[in-house]
């Protein structure tokens, strides 16, 4: 029996090696440098799972069967139990013609034999497969099952939403709903990256939508909508996505400060806010959802999922739920959608030249959403009496709180009176909704 | 002599108190750290002068308008 036994080392490759560093290499930033720990230590782990060879996490079933329409006879099976086989390696041969394996994976059972006559969908090899594909599988692996039900299924990030929704204090948002605009105008970032991701002629639109959605700054959503337009993109997307968020702190300043002047960057504004009733406080989530779903109704699962989890924490009588929510709900959540999106990336998946792309692309929609927050905030200041710090601009793309703190920063810095967290905060949340609603856009066209 | 008072600019936690009465500040040095939203967020001085009042203390949970140094300068 020990013969038998299958080490990884046989199926150990180059491709493995390089995951498996640039697994360490997101543990390592999770760790040591702090950033975004809860995230990036579980998604390293998974791709460091994934990338060891036949421990069998992320396989799939793939069965094989004729796909001719008529009853065809097998003239030689040139594969065996726990064979290896790269894409197009030939499992067998029928008089009418060769069957070829669609993916990289290995075979688990051959259910024919040479001489036998197979009819129109009768299965003849079953595979075993760790590499998204469009084919119908059925998930048998430990975080395949998790990524095919929690995140292909559209479960988990619309209930990470709902979470979200419960930590998110709309008050500066509704204190001056003109900053709903700034949030707005930062989703010019995820189609100007839409645009671009078709421009370089290696993307379907499909796929060019869920790269441009990175540019909504939210993790969620940005799963959520690649789950449905184009799977086999969710590492990339994701590990995009949430690798900038972490960076916004390095990517806004120097597109804020191009485009703006030392005294606008200076421009003083109160610290306190109005006071928000809480009748309002209970009435947004209600009518935001009524307004958003009818006008978007793809977004309905984000933004549905968002208001009520909003409304468990403003309605005053749902405190268990919201505390639920938000901590021990978020964090079993994290855990499941992190260590899935990890697995995810095998090397096949991974190491492509669409992925490095992806990646380019995603830096582009961050800088261009900032660009967008900042200009229209300036456009704002053209009309208004009372002029707003421009930089509060740049929150709207979103990235709860990284770019609302970054704006209070840079705002310290020009000038020590000025506290612009909660000016900040109003585009910042506005920007959650948009993101959410642009991914709506995009599913309503596409999905 | 002019006096500017710096006041609590959105509810939240006083983490640490940097100056005491009579303490000279540079404008731009850090008063104390005011924990709000799990950020800390350090309250810094607007003007050069001394310190002649602090109206808030380590733990203290503070509101918008409360005071936390007035400086004389």
């Amino acid at each position: 029996m020990f013969g038998l036994f299958d080490t990884g080392f046989q199926a150990f490759y180059w491709g493995n090696l390089l995951m498996l560093v640039i697994g360490g290499v997101l543990i390592y930033l999770g760790i040591s440098k702090k950033m975004e720990p809860l995230l990036l230590v579980p998604i390293g782990f998974g791709i460091l799972l994934i990338n060891l060879p036949l421990g069998g996490l992320m396989d799939y079933e793939l069965q094989i069967a004729n796909t001719g329409e008529t009853t065809a006879k097998v003239i030689s099976i040139e594969v065996e139990k726990d064979s290896r086989l790269g894409e197009d390696d030939v499992i067998l041969v029928l008089d009418s013609g060769e069957v070829a394996s669609p993916v990289p994976g290995r075979v688990k059972e051959v259910l024919v034999t040479p001489g036998q006559e197979v009819k129109p969908g009768e299965v003849m090899v079953v595979m075993l497969t760790a590499t998204q594909t469009p084919l119908p599988t059925k998930p048998i692996g430990l975080l395949s099952r998790i990524f095919e039900y929690g995140i292909m299924w559209q479960i988990i990030p619309p209930l990470i939403f709902l979470c979200l929704g419960a930590l998110t204090d709309f008050g500066p948002m509704l204190a001056d709903p003109k900053t709903l605009l700034l949030g707005a105008a930062a989703q010019f970032g995820v189609y100007l990256a839409f645009f671009a991701a078709l421009a370089t002629g290696m993307f379907s639109i499909a796929e060019a939508a869920s790269i441009g959605i990175i540019g909504g700054a939210e993790g969620p959503t940005t799963i959520f909508v690649t789950s449905m337009l184009s799977p086999h993109l969710i590492g990339a997307t994701a590990i995009a996505c949430y690798s900038y968020m972490a960076l916004v702190p390095i990517i806004q300043p120097p597109i804020i400060r191009l485009l703006t002047t030392k005294k606008e960057r200076a421009i003083y504004m109160k610290p306190q806010l109005r006071e928000v009733s809480n009748r309002e406080k209970i009435f947004f989530p209600i009518i935001a959802s009524v307004i958003v779903v009818l006008f978007v109704p793809m977004s309905a699962p984000l933004i549905g999922m968002f208001m009520v989890g909003n409304l468990f924490a403003v309605s005053g009588v749902t405190e268990r739920l919201t505390k639920t929510a938000s901590t021990a709900l978020i964090d079993v959540l994290t855990i499941f959608l992190t260590l899935a999106i990890g697995a995810s990336m095998t090397a096949e998946n991974f190491l492509q030249p669409k992925t490095l792309m992806v990646l380019v692309l995603g830096v582009v929609a961050f800088a261009t959403a900032t660009a967008a927050g900042v200009l229209m905030a300036k456009l704002m200041n053209v009309f208004a009496k009372e002029k707003i710090n421009p930089m509060i601009g740049a929150a709207g793309v979103s990235a709860v709180p990284m770019a609302a703190r970054v704006v209070q920063v840079m705002g310290q810095k020009e000038n020590p009176r000025n506290f612009l967290l909660m000016h900040a905060m109003g585009p910042n949340v506005a920007g959650a909704i948009g993101a959410a609603i642009a991914g709506g856009v995009f599913l309503g066209m596409l999905g | 002599m002019a006096r500017e008072t710096i006041e609590v600019p959105i509810t939240g936690k006083i983490v640490s108190v940097n100056v005491k009465v009579g303490d000279a500040v540079k404008e731009g040095d850090v008063i104390c750290m005011l924990e709000s939203m799990k950020m800390e967020n350090p309250i810094l001085a607007p003007v050069d002068g001394t310190i002649t009042e602090v109206g808030v203390a380590v733990e203290q949970v503070v509101k918008p308008g409360e005071v936390i140094a007035v400086i004389e300068y």
